[in-house]
C-alpha cells in the first residue's frame, strides 16, 4: 500500500497504479467529463494508461463544469 | 477623473479601503468590462460591478428571461419574462448607477464576431452555460491577449480561474470541449440556485482585482466548491505547454464554433 493524494485528500491504494485505473477506483462516473492533473501537471488524455501514480503523488480530479446561466 | 461629492459618498466604502482609495475607484470608473451570458452568473457579476461603478459594462446574450431563470438569475424581475436578458440586466444596472455606461448585444458570441467585440474591453468575464462559448472565449481571450475569469456551475458545485497573458488558460487545464450529449454538460442538468451567486460573486470581485490591482489573482490556480460539504479548494496549476492555444505548438490558430449538445440547442429554441 502506498499512500498518495486525491483531490487533496490522502488515499491508501496497491502502488504502481494508472491513472485510468485510478479513475475507476474513485468511482468516476464519466471519465470524459474529468481532466486530470499529476503533481500538479495536465496529464493528457492518451496517456492516462501508461502513466503511473506512485508513493507521495498528488492527483487531481478537476470536473467540466459547462453551467452558468 | 474629478469625483463629485454625490460620487464620493457612493464609493465610500471602497475609497475607505486602503487598497483601493480614490486611485483604486477611478480605476474602476475607468474600466470596461465585458460580460458573456446574463444568466446565473453573469446576474450578480453585472449588480456587482454596477454598483461598483465599473464605467463601461459590455452584456451579450442571445436570449430571453424564461419564468425557470429566476429561481437564480437575479437581475430579473417576474415581469421581466420574455424580455431579452440583456435589456432587462440593462434597466436594473441604470437604476442602481447612472454612471455606468451599457452597452448589450443581443446575440451569441461567436466565432465570427468574438474579437471584434472583446477588443472594445479591458477583461471578459464568461457567465455562459455551455462548453462552445467557453472554449471560444478561452481562445479569442488568449488570441487577443485579453485577461478573461472562466465560471461553471454545475448541480452543488461552482469552479473558477482568472487567466492573464501568459497564465495557464482553460485549455491549459481542460485541453478540448467534452463530446456533446454527456448529460452535465446539459442546462437541464439543474443547479442549486444560491451557487450562481456564490461563484458569480467570486468572479465580480476577480474583476475589481485586476481593475484596481489589489491582491493576487486566480492565476494559475482554480478555485472549485461543493455546496452539500461547503468544502472550497484551490489547485495550483501550470501554464501547459502542450495546451493546443497557448502551447508552444498550438493547433487551434483562430476561433472555432464547436457543436452544441442537442439538448442545448432544443432548450434555446424553447426559450425564443
Ligand atoms: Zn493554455
Amino acid at each position: 500500500m502506498s499512500k498518495i493524494s486525491v483531490n487533496g485528500k490522502i488515499q491508501d491504494v496497491n502502488t504502481p497504479i494508472s491513472i485510468i485505473d485510478l479513475i475507476t477506483q474513485n468511482n468516476v462516473a464519466q471519465p470524459s467529463m474529468v481532466s486530470i492533473q499529476l503533481n500538479g501537471q495536465f496529464v493528457n488524455r492518451d496517456d492516462y494508461e501508461n502513466t503511473q501514480i506512485s508513493e507521495g503523488d498528488e492527483v487531481d480530479f478537476l470536473y467540466f463544469m459547462g453551467g452558468g446561466q | 477623473m474629478d469625483f463629485t461629492e454625490v460620487q464620493i459618498q457612493r464609493y465610500s466604502r471602497h475609497i475607505l479601503l486602503q487598497d483601493v482609495g480614490v486611485e483604486g475607484q477611478e480605476k474602476i470608473n475607468n474600466g470596461k468590462v465585458l460580460i458573456v451570458g446574463a444568466g446565473g452568473l453573469g446576474a450578480p457579476i453585472a449588480l456587482y460591478l454596477a454598483a461598483a461603478g465599473v464605467g463601461t459594462i459590455g452584456i451579450i446574450d442571445g436570449d430571453v428571461v424564461d419564468l425557470s431563470n429566476l429561481q437564480r438569475q437575479v437581475i430579473h424581475f417576474t415581469p421581466d419574462v420574455n424580455k431579452p436578458k440583456v435589456i432587462s440586466s440593462k434597466e436594473k444596472i441604470n437604476m442602481i448607477n447612472s454612471d455606468v455606461k451599457v452597452i448589450t448585444y443581443y446575440k451569441l458570441l461567436t466565432a465570427e464576431n468574438a474579437l471584434e467585440i472583446i477588443q472594445n474591453y479591458d477583461f471578459v468575464v464568461d457567465g455562459t452555460d455551455n462548453f462552445p462559448v467557453k472554449f471560444l472565449i478561452n481562445d479569442a481571450c488568449v488570441i487577443a491577449k485579453k485577461p478573461f475569469s472562466h465560471g461553471g456551475i454545475l448541480r452543488f458545485d461552482g469552479q473558477t480561474l482568472t487567466y492573464v497573458p501568459g497564465s495557464a488558460c482553460y485549455r491549459c487545464l481542460f485541453h478540448s470541449p467534452p463530446p456533446p450529449n454527456v448529460v452535465p454538460t446539459c442546462s437541464q442538468a439543474g443547479v442549486l440556485g444560491a451557487i450562481a451567486g456564490m461563484l458569480g460573486t467570486i468572479q465580480a470581485a476577480e474583476v475589481l482585482k485586476y481593475l484596481t490591482g489589489v491582491g493576487d489573482l486566480l492565476t494559475n490556480r482554480i478555485l472549485t466548491f461543493n455546496a452539500k460539504t461547503m468544502e472550497f479548494r484551490t489547485i495550483k496549476t501550470k501554464h501547459n505547454d502542450y495546451c493546443p492555444v497557448c502551447g508552444s505548438h498550438p493547433t487551434v490558430t483562430g476561433l472555432i464554433d464547436y457543436e452544441q449538445a442537442v439538448c442545448e440547442i432544443e432548450s434555446l429554441r424553447k426559450n425564443k
